[in-house]
């Protein structure tokens, strides 16, 4: 009955040619979603909706009327009636009754969806300007998730490329956060630097991540699938260019991924422990600081006046190498503190890229071995303070 | 003002003073309708500011991609649209039909504080150019939304101090004129006028009045502690140093919230003013509407958080902002249904300022029901931060507010000018006007449920149709205004316009004291207090 009543809405609005129905890609109403969170939270909305219908057609149909018969022109004569306290009292109550209907499913829904008790594994979210950082507390999975490449190069101002051409413009990433189905998990989230908010309309709800707290929710998929979502609370010029991708697969693939994610957590300390050439911390940093350090000091490292300083030609950059390795990895300011979020590797490459790059020439390099000794201090000096409180 | 009465020819049944010669006469004027025709032309131009800048927004947002501008350049634009229409143009707007009208609506000859009257003028103005002069600054105009909130708001560049002070002096403006209302209100009736006899857009204004007296300065504690947060190492909203960045948001929505109603209340003034003298009936239900306005400003007190459901309040805290978000149905509710019931079984003639009106109450209505539909807490986990409540607010805000900003002024501008405005323009105005607010924003609720997120300067591209529809909207609508000026200035300029009888419309005068007086009306009136009050409510 729904359904067809919505079909009718979506026909005269084709009727009317505000629809090109070959390129509905794109949905009318809210998503029902693949959880039974967002099912519930979809049927509420479509009561409230119809409640709403409803009581406008009632309410205009008899302002219409009114428009249409009781007019001047058509000789209708004004009567002088002004006041009916039983009206008013019909018209206070009915409402008051036809809200608390509404606020009954609504409550029990909200105390639903509060309740993270039972849940069968954790992942903590931490939002930063402008990505998000995965951290599974059960087996130790731990990834960075940022645009993905394509999308990326397609947004940037006077890029010439369609984004029709980009697949999942701006909703694909580089690394997609996945989940088992069927297993109630609990998220925490928290933020690095500014507010950010953590939605997946799929799942039915969003989160904001605040710096220095941690909020809840939890999730039960049950159909293994891709699930699309970005930021939604405003924090600073990427805002629009984070986005969230969900992988749900069944437990045994699950599985296999978080052994793939181990192996390669492994391969990447190992990493940091070879001798590495200039040209290849070159190619790496390349690719590193695209990805990283692009969004505010740009491709070609001239920096935004005022607000993101140049790396080409910075003396700071061309400096002592010890001074450039301290700011990155702690931060300074609105610049983030890279240490934790980069693997060695990454991090020498990068450095080593921003010395020799965009007219730079120092010509000198880091290895990955000493970046992880200094990240290991940095670890055991943040323990310190931990100890402390 | 001696040198200038001398000079003045006095006539017998007029006590007139004319107004100062001489550019100086703006500068200096105590006087309540040249105070109220300042605010109503610098909300008009600020109308335009913030709509070309809303204009920025959506050519931006006419096809996937960055076309136009930086991002950060996009959020400036976000946050100035908002500020400068909130605090330019709708409440001073507001203001200035305040000013104008409350004097002559309630027999009084001018507002109780006139002196502070232009003072808080000229704050206004002051107020408005600093916020303006950040759009110049290194690190361009604050870029994280109308909200300001932190941490974000404290990565703003230079324009941080400049966009705080002027929040002050936009606060201490709408302070003082809200404590000159008020006692104008309070002191200056006729002495006939009771309260109960006060035309609605009075009262209104009257419980407005309060509205601003509560909330600015804590608006102003808002951003002074952002200000300290960022120049004097406190840590109000910085977790690390024992502070709480939610904190930030409870405190600016109690100001918040109500600051909406602030927009709102004058609106359903207007309209409830105008209505009655289109359908040649007293307005429906006068002691309820005053209840429901008094209502609905009590609530408005109580409700802040429901703009914060997914911050991680505790249960508790979202179900009770829950209820008290939908009770606001049942006042607002209350007020439709007797708007409704004065057009029921009147003789309704359809003049600009009726239409603005009608369209006002049917699509106020309609962002009122999504409103409704958004108090409904777990549902607004998907519906928050997205176009969808884009598109609630300007539809209580454009066709609303606006809306009625333009009933008004066609329908006291022949009272103001002595000239009939052209009918036939207007009618066109508002056809323009209310078609291209809909493809405007009507489009934006498909693009709220389908997962649009707001202020985002490039979108995936399954929303590209609906934000093209919605950009087209937004320019018809944007060139439309201008025939609003062209109107206005060729009443004001008098050639070919009809002259206005004393009282305007049809029996307007048994409505509202303001029809009892001669078009154009004097510029001193109510000299002494008129001795019948229309009673038409009653």
């Amino acid at each position: 009955m729904k359904k067809t009543k919505l079909q009718l809405v979506y026909l005269t609005l084709m009727m009317l040619g505000l629809k090109s129905v070959e390129a509905s890609d794109y949905t009318l109403n809210l998503m029902k979603g693949v959880t039974k969170t967002s099912n519930d939270i979809y049927d509420l909305h479509m009561l409230t909706l119809w409640v709403c219908v409803f009581i406008g057609v009632a309410v205009f149909g008899t302002m219409f009327y009114s428009i249409y018969h009781h007019r001047k022109s058509k000789g209708h004569k004004a009567e002088q009636f002004h006041e009916n306290t039983t009206v008013e009292i019909i018209w206070t109550i009915i409402p008051t009754i036809i809200l608390i209907a509404m606020a009954i499913p609504a409550t029990k829904l909200m105390i639903e969806m509060d309740d993270v008790s039972e849940s069968e594994m954790s992942i903590k979210v931490t939002g930063w300007q402008w990505k998000w950082e995965y951290e599974y507390l059960d087996n130790g999975v731990h990834f960075f998730s940022s645009l993905d490449e394509k999308s990326n190069q397609a947004r940037k101002l006077g890029s010439d490329i369609d984004p029709r051409t980009v697949d999942h413009y701006l909703l694909n990433v580089d690394k997609p956060l996945v989940i088992p189905t069927n297993t109630k998990i609990r998220f925490l989230f928290t933020a690095a630097d500014v507010l950010h908010s953590w939605w997946v309309p799929d799942l039915g709800w969003k989160t904001d991540t605040i710096p220095g707290f941690i909020n809840e929710a939890w999730t039960l998929v049950e159909k293994a699938g891709t699930y699309r979502g970005q930021c939604a609370e405003l924090c600073g010029k990427d805002h629009g260019f984070m986005p969230i991708v969900v992988i749900a697969m069944d437990k045994p693939d699950y599985e296999l991924w978080v052994k793939e994610q181990k192996a390669l957590a492994q391969a990447q300390l190992a990493a940091a422990d070879r001798e590495w050439t200039h040209e290849e911390l070159m190619t790496k940093g390349k690719s590193i600081y695209t990805s990283s350090c692009a969004s505010c000091h740009m491709d070609d490292g001239s920096g935004m006046t005022g607000t993101f300083p140049a790396i080409a030609g910075s003396s700071m950059v061309t400096g002592d190498i010890g001074n450039e390795i301290n700011i990155v990895m702690n931060g300074q300011g609105m610049m983030p503190a890279f240490g934790s979020m980069l693997s060695a590797a990454d991090f020498a490459a990068v450095i080593t890229y921003t010395r020799n790059s965009f007219g730079n020439a120092v010509g000198d390099l880091v290895q990955p071995s000493k970046i992880k000794s200094l990240q290991a201090e940095l670890v055991s000096a943040n323990d310190d303070d931990d100890d402390d409180d | 003002m001696s040198a200038v009465a001398s000079e003045h020819e006095h006539t017998d049944d007029h006590h007139d003073h004319g107004p100062a010669k001489g550019w100086m006469r703006w500068i200096v004027t105590t006087n309540h309708k040249d105070i109220g025709s300042m605010y109503l032309i610098f909300a008009l131009i600020m109308f335009f500011v913030g709509g070309t800048m809303a204009l920025i927004i959506r050519a931006e947002l006419f096809e996937p991609g960055m076309q136009f501008v930086e991002p950060q350049f996009f959020n400036s634009m976000t946050t100035m649209h908002a500020l400068v229409m909130v605090f330019g143009a709708v409440m001073p707007a507001f203001v200035g039909f305040a000013n104008w009208m409350i004097p002559m609506m309630i027999g009084a000859p001018d507002m109780a504080l006139p002196r502070m009257n232009n003072m808080s003028f000229w704050m206004l103005v002051a107020g408005i150019l600093m916020l303006a002069s950040t759009l110049f600054m290194e690190g361009g105009a604050p870029a994280s939304g109308w909200t300001l909130y932190p941490p974000l708001v404290l990565q703003t560049g230079d324009a941080l101090p400049f966009a705080v002070f002027s929040v002050h002096l936009l606060g201490i403006s709408s302070i003082m004129g809200a404590i000159n209302i008020i006692a104008t209100i309070l002191n200056m009736r006729a002495p006939k006028m009771s309260l109960m006899q006060m035309p609605l857009f009075v009262w209104t204004w009257l419980i407005t009045g309060f509205l601003l007296i509560a909330i600015m300065p804590v608006f102003a504690g808002a951003v002074t502690m952002l200000l300290t947060d960022r120049f004097f190492e406190t840590s109000f909203f910085d977790a690390a140093g024992g502070g709480d960045p939610v904190l930030y948001q409870h405190i600016f929505w109690f100001f918040g919230h109500p600051e909406v109603y602030v927009m709102i209340l004058p609106t359903f003034g207007i309209a409830s003013t105008i209505i009655p003298v289109f359908a040649r009936k007293p307005l429906f239900g006068y002691s309820s509407m005053v209840y429901a306005t008094a209502s609905i400003a009590f609530l408005s007190f109580i409700v802040w958080a429901h703009h914060m459901f997914t911050v991680g309040m505790p249960i508790s805290g979202e179900l009770f902002f829950m209820y008290a978000t939908m009770i606001i149905a049942v006042p607002t509710g209350v007020k439709i249904f007797n708007w409704t019931a004065t057009m029921w079984k009147g003789a309704m003639t359809f003049e600009a300022p009726m239409l603005f009106s009608i369209a006002f109450v049917v699509l106020f209505t309609l962002g009122g029901f999504t409103g409704l539909m958004m108090s409904i807490a777990p549902v607004d986990f998907q519906y928050h931060d997205t176009y969808f409540i884009v598109a609630h607010f300007h539809y209580t805000l454009v066709p609303a507010s606006v809306f009625i900003l333009m009933a008004g002024g066609y329908f006291w501008i022949p009272k103001w000018t002595g000239k009939m405005y052209d009918e036939r323009l207007a009618r066109l105005h508002f056809w323009l006007s209310a078609i291209s607010v809909n493809i405007l924003f009507f489009p934006q609720h498909f693009l709220g449920l389908a997962g649009m997120p707001r202020r985002i300067p490039d979108y995936a591209t399954q929303f590209s149709d609906w934000n093209m529809v919605s950009s087209i909207g937004a320019f018809i609508f944007g060139f439309s205004q201008l025939m609003f000026v062209y109107i206005v200035i060729k009443t004001i300029k008098g050639k070919d316009c009809a002259d206005a009888t004393d009282e305007v419309w049809e029996d307007a005068a048994k409505h509202g004291l303001e029809w009892t007086l001669p078009s154009p009306v004097p510029y001193h009136t109510f000299a002494t207090p008129p001795e019948k009050i229309p009673t038409e409510h009653f």
